[in-house]
């Protein structure tokens, strides 16, 4: 495994190449992410964040929902103590907390025979499980970013949903395609990992995000 | 590798006389079986070969060199059953007179570990120092039906049509000719790539798109080695020339079969759809699929839209059809109310007014193919499945085997239901050629009694007789697959 942007970074070289992420600050302590929370608005997530750190959410490093100042300091004081020395520099991530009742995951991919592809896919818990994932070889076009959502085998899931708004196709679109842009612009990233891409109010915005370098 | 010039594989399948070289005496022999195969059925260029001890074989002179052959013999393929060892002087000596194709069935190469490795790379290293266009090692052979040729060591020889096959597995190549000797849709020209040493599939896709006398391509593939190359010559061929794609090693299990098969390296599977999509690539999910839908590129018009009406002399054929469209691509067509009202006009109210339109027994002699053309021809319809087609000569059959039969007017109904079952067959072939849409023809009957007067019909006009109306269905989608490819890529419709 080559080297890893942590989420901060991720998401802001993902979000330069047209994929809506969710806004965040990194902040060193426990009054400085009070204070960025209390700018954002509340409820807020916070996670611990650092060049070491992959696994955030297997290692209990995410705080969901936190509703106030004191749920924010007492988190902040949590995560700082939980990080350990493999973890380098850490610092803390705030973000608002975005909630939609469906995930995608999006990404970029290399196969071993047709090299760089884009990945889009059912997200949530159950993905894994649910496999309902389509490819395409970089670069994509918009023809090809619609027929990728097309050939999800979830369509329904795409429509109206419990009183959430259908999809916004141009959107997964436009990300998709922002996506292989970075791919061929960027050779040195082997993968990208956009995981949830949550679907808020019908908009995908994503919440979370990991790139690696390879070599190229 | 590179791209090869299109007129290099003229020498491949359109030699102007052919050296087999190893040739036995033993019938069991690849050898004799090759020359056997070329010259029976019905090649015109002249045949020569060589072996070992030298005499006839199969009133064919052997030399026991090249050097020997005629001063005046013009050879452009060679087709070689030697042992590996010789392959390098032979391939030396037959550029030398000339010859500058090389169909090379040998094994002992790339799927021999590492020391046939190393002689398949310098085999391909000679080839190109010679010129030479080689296929193999380790293939089973070239058919090309334009010149009459049948340089295989497998059978069958299928009939002339309009598929170019292109296999990594030899065997599959048989598979799909004996579905186009059972089908009677035929082939043009038929190559088992072997190792696919020098000339790959993609090669041969990329000379059936420049071919006059190939309409589709047909391919088995394991693995691809260059798979960004595959990807962007096989898109590029797919805007002139439809492709259809069945893949070995699709599951886990496959994949490590086709390891120890081909060599084939592992991909995810989702990559391999996803690119076949986006290059606009058919692809079939077992062989007979796989030649069914290249038969129906070969044989029909591409659809304009997903639009399909179903004809049907009986009701349970039409519902099930009408699932199988509407999990499919395809279209179920609402019928038009002016399509309704003509159609109201040839058959008796108890038809179905609906779609499937099933005229529930109240067909009369020319209403079937009456009421094709209607549906046929109305621009809210981009194709047609047509169901019940053989049954009053299945019929016939059973009256013709009776103890009764002549008598009883047996032989006048039987000769006149064979004659209204090819007439209806007929006038399918020929709406589809009026209209410029796809008309499909579906009966159990085309495997189950190929011999009934219908799908026997159906044959005769040159289009496949589906077995079933599933499989109609799915030929249909990859034809839908590939219109809406083109008019997307290719023609700046975005409808």
């Amino acid at each position: 495994m080559g080297r890893v942007l942590n989420e901060h970074d991720s998401k802001q070289l993902v979000a330069e190449h047209g994929v809506p992420v969710v806004e965040d600050r990194l902040v060193p302590d426990a009054s400085a992410a009070v204070g960025a929370a209390d700018e954002l608005g509340y409820p807020v997530v916070l996670k611990l964040s650092g060049d070491g750190i992959a696994h955030k959410t297997e290692r209990g490093l995410v705080r969901l929902s936190l509703k106030n100042a004191g749920d924010v300091e007492r988190a902040a004081g949590e995560l700082l103590a939980a990080a350990t020395p493999d973890d380098g520099q850490v610092a803390l991530l705030v973000a608002p907390m975005v909630s939609g009742n469906r995930e995608l995951i999006a990404g970029v991919h290399q196969d071993p025979q047709f090299g760089p592809c884009v990945m889009l896919g059912i997200g949530g818990v159950l993905a894994e499980a649910t496999a309902d994932v389509v490819f395409r070889l970089v670069p994509i076009d918009v023809v090809d970013a619609e027929a990728m959502i097309d050939e999800l085998t979830a369509q329904p899931l795409l429509g109206e949903v419990r009183g959430e708004p259908a999809v916004d196709r141009a959107a997964i679109a436009a990300a998709l395609l922002g996506l292989s842009q970075l791919a061929q612009q960027r050779p040195d990233v082997s993968s990208v990992d956009v995981n949830p891409l949550v679907v808020a109010d019908g908009r995908p915005v994503a919440v979370d995000a990991l790139v690696e370098l390879g070599d190229a | 590798m590179g791209t090869i010039a299109p007129d290099a594989f003229q020498a491949l399948f359109e030699p102007r006389g052919v050296l087999v070289a190893g040739v036995s005496g033993h019938p069991g022999k690849f050898g004799f079986v090759a020359l056997h195969n070329i010259i029976t059925q019905g090649y015109a260029g002249t045949v020569y070969g060589t072996n070992l001890e030298g005499g006839e074989v199969l009133g064919v002179q052997m030399v026991t060199s090249v050097e020997d052959l005629p001063a005046d013999a013009v050879i452009d393929l060679v087709f070689v059953c030697t042992p590996a060892s010789a392959n390098v002087g032979l391939l030396r000596a037959c550029a030398a007179r000339g010859v500058r194709a090389a169909f090379v069935t040998s094994g002992g190469y790339g799927e021999a570990g590492p020391e046939g490795k190393a002689a398949e790379a310098e085999l391909v290293q000679l080839a190109d120092e010679l010129g030479l266009l080689l296929v193999g090692p380790n293939g089973q052979g070239v058919v090309s039906t334009p010149a009459s040729l049948c340089a295989q060591i497998v059978a069958p020889f299928p009939p002339p049509g309009a598929i170019g096959i292109a296999s990594q597995s030899g065997n599959f190549v048989s598979s799909f000719q004996n579905l186009a000797v059972s089908s009677g849709v035929g082939v043009s020209r038929a190559v088992s790539a072997g190792n696919a040493a020098a000339v790959t599939v993609a090669d041969l896709l990329e000379s059936y798109a420049g071919d006059s006398a190939t309409r589709v391509g047909l391919a088995y593939v394991e693995g691809i080695e260059h798979g960004r190359e595959f990807y962007e010559r096989v898109r590029a061929v797919t805007a002139t020339m439809p492709v259809v794609v069945v893949k070995g090693g699709a599951t886990g299990g496959g994949a490590r079969a086709a390891s120890s098969h081909t060599g084939a390296l592992a991909t995810d599977d989702r990559v391999f759809d996803g690119m076949c999509h986006q290059a606009g690539v058919c692809r079939a999910a077992t062989i007979e699929e796989a030649f069914e839908a290249a038969a129906t590129f070969a044989t029909q018009p591409l659809p304009r839209g997903p639009r399909v009406g179903v004809v049907t002399t009986a009701g349970g054929w039409g519902v099930v059809t009408a699932d199988a469209i509407s999990r499919s691509d395809l279209e179920l067509v609402e019928l038009p109310p002016d399509l309704l009202a003509r159609i109201d006009e040839l058959l008796p109210p108890r038809w179905s007014r609906n779609n499937p339109i099933d005229m529930a027994g109240g067909e009369t002699r020319d209403t079937i193919p009456a009421v094709l053309e209607l549906v046929a021809s109305h621009d809210d319809v981009d194709a047609v499945i047509y169901l019940g087609l053989g049954i009053q000569s299945n019929q016939a059959r059973l009256m013709r085997d009776g103890r009764f039969f002549p008598d009883h007017g047996l032989e006048r109904i039987v000769a006149y239901h064979e004659r209204q079952d090819a007439r209806f067959a007929q006038a399918a072939a020929d709406v589809s050629a009026a209209t410029g849409k796809p008309v499909l023809t579906a009966t159990e009957l085309a495997v189950t009694d190929p011999t009934n007067a219908g799908p026997a019909a159906v044959r005769a006009s040159g289009r496949l007789c589906y077995p079933s109306s599933n499989r109609a269905v799915t030929a249909l989608a990859h034809l839908w697959r590939h219109a809406r490819h083109r008019q997307l890529r290719h023609e700046g419709s975005a409808a």
